[in-house]
């Protein structure tokens, strides 16, 4: 959403870019040679593991984006729960009013880690864009920076978290 | 009172010789991060985030903790120091859980303006990601151990300003927390007069006033400058 807030800026973007990837487009595949890569969220489940590890392969600049991928953040306060089965017993089964079951559908439903990590935690990253989220005046000073080619370098107020 | 000369950042700077160097860099208007520093309070250098480079020594000093001398060449803001005050900064927030996005204090928040001002845009060190308890016993205030950096602040206001003494540390390492009384809930803390020096203290979300949400916690230190100023310089100024 704080992506979309760009308004009229998403124009000049889309002329310079190509987009080949996105959770919405309709792409089942991570392509290869991929310049920049922004990742939104932290590696909670298998899928999210496997699709970092893929990431980092084909690409040449990972950014994380926002807190959720640079701390883990709220997705992360599941941790003091204990491993992933702790965790789905306490939202399934502890916390449910009717027909209390822990949903299973293997292969289709991927499983969950027991710890919620940031990004980097898993692969190395090269650019960090915290907040919660990064307001669109910073997402746009970082994407200028990435499109001029420089190493991307935010400063003061254009890192705060939360 | 003698006074001392001594240089901070290649500046020359007088100093009463009972100042720190961090009150004598603050007298010549150079600022050094502090965290668990408070104006009126004991300094006791908790945090290590104000520690520089003194010539003709190896090891870094807390500003807050150590006399100026004469002759004193004092470095704040090299490349080492950032370095460390970083480090430092990332330990931090790696030891508990300080989520900004949903904390009390986001957007007032010392910890978190620390982050903005030495660049801190990711933390290196792998997260515990261990929970810590949350007392809300006491009908006015709640204590978040998670946002709890150990700063002191609160266990030193209630013990010289207020002189109640509810607060201290028990524990060692990991496991060190604040206590109230004989480690009993806030609530049960006979001592406790409910001032709520410890909550203006605080520098982070542990501390706050009950029913305050997200970003709803901003701290009026007032009360507690006032107090101070009357006492240290017999000044009622209200």
């Amino acid at each position: 959403m704080s992506f979309l807030d760009l308004d009229e800026w998403l124009f000049d973007l889309a002329a310079k870019i190509e987009l080949v990837y996105s959770p919405i487009m309709d792409i089942k595949v991570y392509p290869e040679n991929v310049d920049v890569v922004l990742i939104e969220g932290a590696v909670a489940n298998e899928d999210h593991l496997q699709l970092i590890h893929l990431i980092r392969k084909k690409t040449k600049v990972l950014v994380s984006f926002g807190d959720c991928a640079v701390t883990g953040n709220v997705t992360a306060l599941r941790n003091f729960l204990g491993p992933a089965e702790h965790v789905l017993r306490r939202a399934y089964l502890e916390g449910a009013d009717i027909q209390a079951q822990i949903p299973s559908m293997p292969g289709v439903v991927p499983a969950l880690l027991d710890t919620v990590r940031p990004v980097h935690e898993i692969v190395p990253v090269e650019v960090f864009l915290p907040g919660c989220p990064p307001p669109a005046d910073r997402i746009r000073a970082l994407l200028e920076q990435v499109l001029a080619g420089e190493a991307p370098h935010l400063m003061g107020s254009q890192i705060k978290f939360g | 009172m003698a006074a001392k000369t001594l240089t901070i950042d290649g500046k020359m700077v007088g100093a009463h010789e009972d100042q720190t160097i961090l009150e004598a860099a603050r007298d010549a208007g150079i600022k050094i991060p502090t965290l668990c520093h408070l104006e009126g309070l004991s300094d006791l250098g908790a945090c290590r985030l104000c520690l520089v480079e003194v010539k003709g020594s190896n090891r870094l000093q807390p500003a807050c903790a150590i006399k100026v001398a004469e002759g004193m060449e004092v470095q704040t803001h090299s490349e080492r120091l950032q370095k460390y005050r970083r480090m430092i900064l990332e330990l931090l927030f790696a030891e508990r859980n300080h989520v900004c996005a949903v904390c009390v204090s986001n957007g007032h928040c010392e910890l978190q303006n620390l982050a903005i001002e030495l660049g801190m845009d990711h933390v290196r060190f792998d997260y515990r990601f261990s929970g810590f308890d949350v007392d809300i016993t006491h009908n006015r205030y709640g204590l978040d151990h998670n946002r709890c950096i150990l700063c002191t602040r609160c266990v030193r206001v209630c013990n010289e300003v207020e002189g109640a003494h509810t607060w201290d540390v028990a524990g060692r390492g990991a496991d060190a927390r604040v206590i109230t009384d004989l480690k009993q809930p806030w609530g049960e803390a006979d001592s406790c007069t409910a001032c709520g020096k410890c909550v203006m203290a605080c520098p982070t979300g542990a501390l706050f006033y009950k029913g305050s949400t997200v970003a709803e916690m901003e701290r009026d230190r007032t009360r507690l400058e006032f107090i101070v100023t009357a006492r240290e310089k017999k000044q009622w100024i209200v």
